[in-house]
């Protein structure tokens, strides 16, 4: 019974948290207004790389690169959305709304809670993920054949790694809810040090030894190799590609698995020591 | 005597509001840690991907100037574009408004706190960059540089002036719209390659934003053999476009204050908060 009640009380508290997500993410401004705001950041930085690329390579396309980089770089659009819009909840409640501490008196669950604030940001990332994609196969010539791809692959990398994604901006909302200043920063700078580490954009092989193999400690490395391999049939980066597609898989699922016990107990040390030091309901102004 | 009084107000209201940014920076240190070393988290990404596809090396040239100059653009954006949109937030916007001083004055001191807290840490980002990455860099002529550097933030802060008058009507569209102009103005200032790879059209449209032109001009005067057949124009046409925009925009910015401060008066949006 209790644990039915408990069931219950999660699925509300992540059903109205993502209402209440999508309501404070789209209703600013008129539909079409917010399809163009929703489509036109991750379109520019897609296009970002690819005039990179392209004025190097001086048109050229079809080096196998490019590819790889295409296909990280789109899937990457998750990562900013789901880190953000899991951890700035913690900063829009408690320094604009000013609604934090009702939320540690209401009959919630928090971790749902915070995971719903997600969802809205994550359904905006999945369409622009989705434009990207058709935008590279339309009109820059990215081969993706659906007859060729690995979508039982495809489905268990998007699952696991957007709940990586997910349990690390809980990790991130604990880091907000104990720090005054700079919060602001914490989403972006993470999401920034992934972009890097991870091979999003380029195979690990060209980092520096340590820091490739920082990346090869991070679950979002065999995500995004998981990716490639099933949308492309294959990945580009040596430091990992003698590992199977199971195995990787696994190692994906397991790294994801520690996650999210390690960001659960650290939001609770988190919770209790703003609680104690009463930070629930600080409003910085900064 | 009454000019004079009025003049002393002026300056006594940009020093007084560029007084915070500045000394901000000595009483929170942390952002030598937020300021620079994030912003090169991108840089360095980016110079990954150009060794991933062997560039030659003038191109992490590049990619460290535009992230250096994508400093000036964020703070443009968010403390000064939406500036007055925080102020609402913070209950501040109806102090200025009763404060017996010039809104431009204001606006003035936010824009030189800024470009002096921007630069120190577009300096640290060129500092470290250069020399992690050992960045080959000539410069051909020293007057030339500091020219298109201070006419492009000249041009850049009076765009900026102008996009906070604009602000003051907006609640959280504000916060969306400077979110919205980050990346697609990466791309259209050609942030991280020479604009020129855009077409001349584009490049042309893209130079209303003056980081545009500034980008390419100093582009050209740093990296002067690798940006032969990158220029999209000459350095003197960039340096007069410069000069243009910034008189344009300091004056339409001065227009807009007022219409908009109007504006928002007559529609009661000035207090207006949590939107």
């Amino acid at each position: 019974m209790a644990v039915q009640k408990r069931a219950q009380e999660t699925l509300r508290s992540l059903r109205v948290a993502a209402w209440l997500g999508w309501q404070i993410e789209s209703n600013w401004t008129d539909p079409f207004l917010f399809a163009i705001y929703s489509i036109a950041k991750p379109i520019a930085g897609t296009l970002i790389l690819v005039f990179m690329y392209v004025v190097v390579a001086r048109g050229g396309l079809g080096n196998p690169l490019f590819p790889y980089i295409f296909v990280g770089n789109a899937f990457y659009i998750y990562v900013g959305a789901v880190l953000m819009g899991v951890s700035w909840a913690v900063i829009d409640d408690r320094e604009h709304y000013g609604m934090l501490k009702y939320m540690y008196t209401a009959p919630l669950n928090i971790y749902a809670y915070l995971l719903g604030r997600g969802v809205a940001k994550t359904a905006i990332a999945t369409i622009a993920v989705a434009i990207t994609l058709l935008f590279g196969v339309a009109v820059l010539g990215v081969r993706i054949p659906p007859g060729e791809v690995d979508w039982a692959m495809l489905v268990a990398a998007i699952a696991l790694g957007l709940s990586a994604i997910a349990f690390l901006g809980i990790l991130l909302a604990g880091v907000t809810l104990i720090t005054a200043r700079h919060n602001y920063y914490i989403g972006e700078g993470v999401a920034g040090a992934l972009y890097l580490l991870c091979g999003a954009v380029f195979p690990l092989d060209v980092l520096p030894r340590g820091l490739a193999a920082v990346g090869r400690a991070l679950p979002l490395t065999y995500w995004l190799e998981a990716l490639r391999r099933a949308l492309l049939g294959g990945g580009g980066s040596q430091a990992i590609g003698a590992l199977s597609n199971g195995a990787l898989l696994g190692i994906l699922a397991g790294s994801t698995a520690t996650l999210a016990v390690l960001s659960v107990l650290f939001y609770r040390w988190a919770e209790r020591l703003a609680h104690r030091k009463g930070l629930l309901d600080m409003q910085t102004m900064y | 005597m009454r000019r004079r009084t009025e003049w002393r107000i002026f300056w006594r209201t940009v020093v007084g509001r560029a007084y915070p940014r500045v000394i901000g920076l000595q009483r929170e240190r942390s952002w030598v840690f937020f300021d620079v070393a994030l912003p090169l988290l991108q840089v360095t990404a980016f110079v990954y991907i150009y060794r991933a596809i062997q560039a030659p090396p003038e191109f992490t040239g590049f990619v460290v100037l535009g992230g250096a100059m994508s400093a000036y653009w964020l703070n443009v954006l968010w403390s000064m574009a939406s500036q007055l949109y925080w102020e609402k937030e913070t209950g501040n916007l109806q102090l200025y408004i009763v404060a017996p001083t010039s809104r431009m004055a204001i606006l003035l001191g936010m824009a030189l706190g800024g470009i002096f807290a921007t630069t120190v840490r577009a300096l640290g980002v060129i500092a470290v960059g250069t020399l992690i990455f050992r960045v080959p860099m000539t410069v051909t002529s020293v007057p030339a540089l500091l020219a298109v550097f201070v006419l492009t933030l000249v041009a850049l802060y009076g765009l900026g002036m102008l996009m906070s008058s604009l602000f003051l009507l907006w609640g959280r569209e504000a916060w969306h719209l400077a979110n919205l102009l980050q990346e697609p103005v990466f791309l259209l200032s050609g942030f991280y390659f020479p604009v020129k790879a855009l077409g001349f059209a584009v490049a042309l449209v893209a130079s209303f934003i003056p980081i545009t032109l500034g980008l390419d001009a100093m582009r050209q005067l740093l990296f002067p053999q690798m940006m032969e057949g990158l220029k999209f124009l000459p350095v003197g046409y960039e340096l007069a476009a410069l000069s243009v925009l910034g008189i344009v925009f300091l004056a339409l910015a001065h227009q807009a204050l007022r219409f908009f401060e109007d504006l928002a008066r007559r529609e009661g949006r000035l207090t207006l908060r949590g939107q």
